[in-house]
């Protein structure tokens, strides 16, 4: 079992203003499978994914993700789930005085036992997977839309994390460049038994999934 | 993890990031640089005008210095008695002991007529008792009757002597008392005068004829060859009376000094020209830095997202900070060269760029910058990704 969630709840705000975003979720993901939650704006699926990824804390129920209890963690607990989660942004979210390249290396910076060298090569060969071996050394206000979010996803792929979290990743493409994308995701991805949450509401890129989740008023509907 | 790794890497980001932005990269070398010349001509102009100040102490040739303990500095003394001065004769380590008078006095401009006032030094010539090679030639002539030498380094005001010397007149007044100008010497000016002569003992006693010769202003003695100064000078403390406070060259030096930079308010204003300077100057660094953070917070929250923690960002910004201070030092510097240059080839003020001075500007740049970057981390905490996504 990768991702464990038990009843969890949520709620931003405080006092009369609380306003509960996640009511009970319960959902459980095994090793390498491709989950798409989907549903309609402000059902709280970027809520769920932020704090499976170790970026939010939730206070109440149970989220063991890579058998680390997130519910009321540490600030190191998060830290060691963001390191071995890879996170695709709805926005691509490179750093724009970095060339592409450099921008993958980014998830490899972390990690001192890798010579520069290790880190230039890993990062080469997977910009080079995703399509972009032409492109290492253009910064992303030279990269098409598409081309962004594929170093984007080469960026998360690279440190070869255990879970890939994907928000809304193809909600500023083309379906043209949105289904490139997620495609290669999924191919990456099953190569090295990644599993993968993904955040969407486009309907055009369900058929990627292993299973479909639909999240809806902070409540799981179909699973 | 090494600590070359945790630094390298936080300080390579901000590196690229700074020079992806051009013009703010340039805004940001400006201001450091306009804070290191203000800083440098500060320091510059306080550290010559000192030097200035101490220029007759500093040519004075003798190992210990007598003054009245009521002297604040040499330009205003108190007078003691000269036989104060040959009681530390009577120490076997002394060889020869010499009496300085000096008083203010008015100097008439030869081309004008006008007063102005300037200091006069009086000594017996064959002394040597300044260490000023053209006083040193004229020593015998200065020995005759009512003969002066000027001072070439004092203000314009006083006339040029030395084409009216060689133009044939060097008859003027000194406190309304008629004198030949034999020649001239470089001294410098002091914040007390602005101009000098230096005369005979006796001449000094017709120029004003209300001082007598027992009482002197300051008392130079000179030790034998291989004597220990540190040493007499605590045997000397014993045998000379306690209104008189004794002096090594480098105390009497740091005494005048001491005296411009606290008595009166010049330490004060260059100082605070200099605090003002890096006030600026750090203003500006933060300014940098705050937008940089808050256009780069984004970015941050990204990072933060995969993994990094606080601590790099910290880094990052002290590291931007250290580049700018670098990076605006060096061409600060450079201008500053120049500029301590034309101030020395233009206005006459010995403007020498010293080792000491540079490392402390590049200290003063360094610290400003750290200050910025330490302000500028509070707008770090603005990078919380899970307010962003």
């Amino acid at each position: 079992m990768v991702i464990e969630v038990n009843n969890l709840n949520f709620s931003f705000g405080s006092g009369t203003l609380t306003q509960p975003v996640l009511k009970g979720v319960n959902i459980t993901i095994q090793k390498g499978e491709i989950v798409l939650i989907t549903g309609p704006s402000g059902s709280g699926k970027t809520t769920l994914l932020t704090i499976i990824g170790g970026l939010r804390q939730a206070m109440n129920g149970s989220v063991r993700v890579l058998d680390k209890q997130l519910v009321n963690s540490t600030e190191q607990d998060k830290v060691k789930i963001r390191r071995q989660t890879g996170y695709i942004f709805q926005q691509h979210n490179l750093l724009k005085s970095l060339t592409a390249l450099q921008n993958v290396c980014m998830t490899l910076e972390m990690y001192h036992d890798l010579t520069e060298y290790e880190r230039q090569y890993r990062a080469q060969k997977i910009l080079a997977a995703v399509g972009l071996e032409d492109r290492f050394h253009y910064f992303p206000e030279a990269l098409s839309g598409g081309q962004r979010q594929r170093v984007s996803i080469a960026r998360a792929l690279v440190g070869k994390p255990k879970i890939i979290l994907a928000d809304e990743p193809t909600a500023s493409l083309d379906r043209q460049s949105g289904h490139e994308a997620v495609e290669i995701l999924k191919q990456l991805a099953k190569e090295s038994k990644t599993t993968i949450l993904l955040v969407t509401h486009d309907y055009r890129i369900l058929d990627v999934a292993d299973r479909v989740v639909e999240l809806e008023d902070g409540v799981i509907k179909t699973v | 993890m090494n600590i070359f790794d945790t630094w390298y890497f936080p300080a390579r980001l901000a590196w690229r990031q700074l020079i992806h932005d051009r013009p703010k990269l340039i805004a940001a070398i400006s201001g450091v640089l306009f804070a290191c010349v203000l800083v440098f001509m500060q320091l510059g102009f306080k550290d010559s005008l000192y030097a200035s100040a101490a220029s007759m102490p500093l040519k004075l040739d003798g190992d210990l210095f007598l003054v009245h303990q009521q002297s604040e500095a040499m330009w205003r003394p108190a007078q003691f008695k000269r036989s104060e001065l040959m009681r530390a004769l009577g120490h076997p380590a002394v060889a020869e002991v010499i009496p300085l008078y000096l008083s203010l006095a008015t100097f008439k401009a030869m081309d004008t007529q006008v007063k102005r006032t300037l200091m006069v030094y009086g000594f017996d010539p064959d002394t040597d008792l300044l260490d000023v090679e053209a006083i040193k030639e004229l020593k015998h002539a200065l020995r005759l009757k009512d003969t002066v030498m000027f001072d070439e380094y004092s203000r314009p005001e006083f006339g040029p002597v030395g084409e009216l010397l060689a133009s044939g007149q060097n008859r003027t007044e000194v406190n309304d008392y008629k004198v030949t100008i034999l020649g001239v010497f470089q001294l410098g000016i002091s914040f007390a005068a602005d101009g000098n002569i230096v005369t005979s003992d006796l001449n000094f006693l017709r120029i004003f004829p209300n001082r007598s010769i027992h009482d002197i202003d300051v008392g130079i003695i000179r030790l034998h060859p291989d004597t220990s100064i540190q040493q007499t000078k605590i045997e000397l403390r014993k045998l000379l009376n306690d209104f008189v406070k004794i002096y090594t060259y480098e105390e009497i030096l740091e005494h005048e000094l001491l005296y411009w930079e606290n008595a009166a308010p010049i330490g004060f204003i260059f100082n605070f020209g200099t605090i003002m300077g890096l006030i600026v100057g750090m203003v500006i660094v933060y300014q940098i830095l705050f937008t940089e953070i808050t256009n780069y917070r984004f970015e941050f929250a990204t990072l933060k997202a995969m993994g990094y923690q606080h601590h790099y960002f910290v880094r990052m910004v002290f590291a931007s900070a250290f580049i700018l201070a670098v990076l605006g030092f060096v061409p600060g510097f450079l201008l500053s060269n120049s500029l301590y240059y034309l101030a020395e080839s233009q206005i006459f003020i010995p403007m020498p760029m010293t080792v000491g001075k540079i490392v402390t500007v590049f200290v003063f740049i360094l610290f400003m910058c750290a200050i910025a970057g330490l302000l500028a981390i509070n707008r770090l905490k603005s990078a919380n990704p899970a307010d962003m996504f």
